[in-house]
């Protein structure tokens, strides 16, 4: 049984197509790596899966269990049902380009919260998980420290323990380091990295193309709101297929 | 020019009485007036039209009139009507008190409703797609994110909002109430000393106003600590 099965996503804005039929099957320990130039809707795609924005089309399976959509008058799917929805979105967390941690919390307030608060943990165990996870990404030092006194590079652990904080069945990340400062990349780099190889299942939008061939086991090109090519990473970046790809890796790869 | 400070002091138990009154009627009107704003806040946001146009009514009608008017309203015009001296209200409805608590706190209740409806609307939106993402449900969106967050983010201007009012409550001496603003009236009318009598009550709002701003400091070094600059 896959952890989470995308069935051909649609998603358009207006008259605009952004994806015309993406799927995507990840099981147990898989670590996809999508990447895409922008306006290839790979962000839009991940948002798709956890209905951050609303698809036109399409199935969204999340441990064999299908999302129920239903048709929305102003256009787009939306859940037929809050509850589900809430508790699969509890099940695929999520880490962002820009972190979007809470503000008004401390590093530990805000790794606790989803489970107090969601799971309805009780706060010492959820206190003890919070500090597991912040050591887990080395940022326990600065467990009392609100998001806006914390570097990029903090912050986006902080968030990536928020995300494991809820141990969810697939991890999603949205460009985890796109808004970072060059040098603290590779600190939340490090961080991925090792969760993969702990065997957790992750949806990566990356422009990493190193993370992508070294990390990953599943490759996927989006072009245009289509699966361009997808794969064995090290066999698709060394011998791409398609025009786009050659002229994507030509301009990206380093 | 000298001033009778020998009179000042003799009376100074009529100006105390009218800070306890002027602090009780401002306490009250506050609290009502919060409690009110949240809903109304809400209600403002709201995507729904049902809830969004009656909130953006009141707020409207409140912030358009004088709050000496609306005071008017309710403590003279409410009287008038048959129906209102009959009804099991009356007693309340009757007192100056009572009226113009319920004046100020109407009053107060659309002025916050409004800066927290901003504060609201301008929440970061990342912070709200990640409680959505973790499985949040709108209710534990509002109560745990929403609003702890805008209402932080109103104090610097809720902080305006309550020493406008604590000023505004001199109106209260308008319909019989002997608040600080009262007492002043009343000295001036016992001795003839119009300078004495406000100049007094004048001193004792801006030392009110004093320890309210620096109330609000310490609210604010508390609950905003999240926006101050990096310490160490």
């Amino acid at each position: 049984m896959n952890k989470l099965h995308i069935h051909e996503l649609h998603k358009s804005y207006g008259n605009h197509q952004v994806l015309k039929g993406v799927s995507l099957q990840a099981d147990a320990g898989d670590v996809i790596s999508i990447i895409g130039s922008s306006g290839s809707g790979k962000s839009t795609f991940l948002r798709c899966i956890n209905l951050l924005e609303q698809p036109s089309a399409g199935q969204i399976l999340v441990n064999g269990e299908q999302l129920k959509l239903r048709e929305c008058p102003r256009g787009g799917l939306r859940a037929a049902d809050p509850r589900q929805l809430q508790r699969l979105r509890a099940l695929l967390s999520m880490v962002f380009q820009h972190f979007n941690l809470w503000a008004h919390m401390s590093a530990l307030d805000n790794v606790m919260e989803a489970p107090v608060h969601v799971l309805g943990m009780n706060r010492k165990e959820a206190r003890e998980k919070a500090e597991h996870y912040l050591a887990k990404v080395g940022v326990s030092h600065r467990r009392d420290a609100y998001p806006a006194h914390m570097s990029g590079g903090e912050q986006q652990r902080v968030a990536i323990a928020r995300a494991l904080a809820m141990e969810p069945e697939v991890m999603l990340f949205d460009e985890p380091t796109s808004a970072l400062d060059p040098e603290l990349v590779g600190d939340v780099l490090k961080v991925m990295q090792d969760l993969a190889q702990e065997g957790r299942t992750m949806v990566v939008v990356t422009h990493e193309m190193s993370f992508a061939r070294e990390v990953s086991n599943q490759l996927l090109f989006l072009h245009q709101g289509l699966a361009e090519e997808r794969g064995d990473p090290r066999e698709v970046l060394a011998r791409p297929q398609s025009e786009r790809l050659r002229q994507f890796l030509a301009g990206s790869l380093k | 020019m000298t001033l009778d400070y020998q009179l000042i002091w003799q009376n100074l138990p009529l100006y105390l009485n009218g800070v306890a009154l002027t602090l009780k009627v401002l306490l009250i009107s506050l609290t009502c007036g919060l409690a009110l704003a949240i809903p109304l806040a809400l209600m403002r946001v709201s995507r729904t039209c049902l809830l969004r146009y009656p909130a953006w009514l009141y707020t409207y009608v409140i912030r358009g009139t004088p709050m000496l008017v609306q005071l008017f309203l309710v403590y003279y015009g409410l009287a008038q009507f048959e129906a209102v001296r009959q009804s099991p209200l009356w007693p309340y409805l009757s007192s100056a008190t009572f009226c113009t608590c319920l004046a100020f706190a109407i009053n107060t209740s659309a002025y916050s409703a409004e800066l927290l409806a901003g504060s609201l609307r301008s929440t970061p939106r990342g912070e709200v797609e990640a409680a959505r993402a973790m499985g949040m449900s709108r209710l534990t969106l509002y109560r745990r994110i929403l609003l702890p967050s805008a209402l932080r983010r109103a104090l610097p201007q809720y902080s305006n909002e309550v020493l406008m009012m604590l000023q505004t409550t001199s109106l209260a001496s308008i319909v019989t109430l002997v608040d600080i603003t009262g007492a002043a009236k009343t000295f001036n009318a016992r001795y003839y000393l119009p300078f004495e009598a406000f100049i007094t009550a004048g001193l004792i709002y801006l030392a009110l106003t004093f320890m309210l701003v620096r109330l609000f400091k310490l609210a604010e070094r508390h609950w905003l600590a999240y926006l101050a600059p990096r310490k160490h």
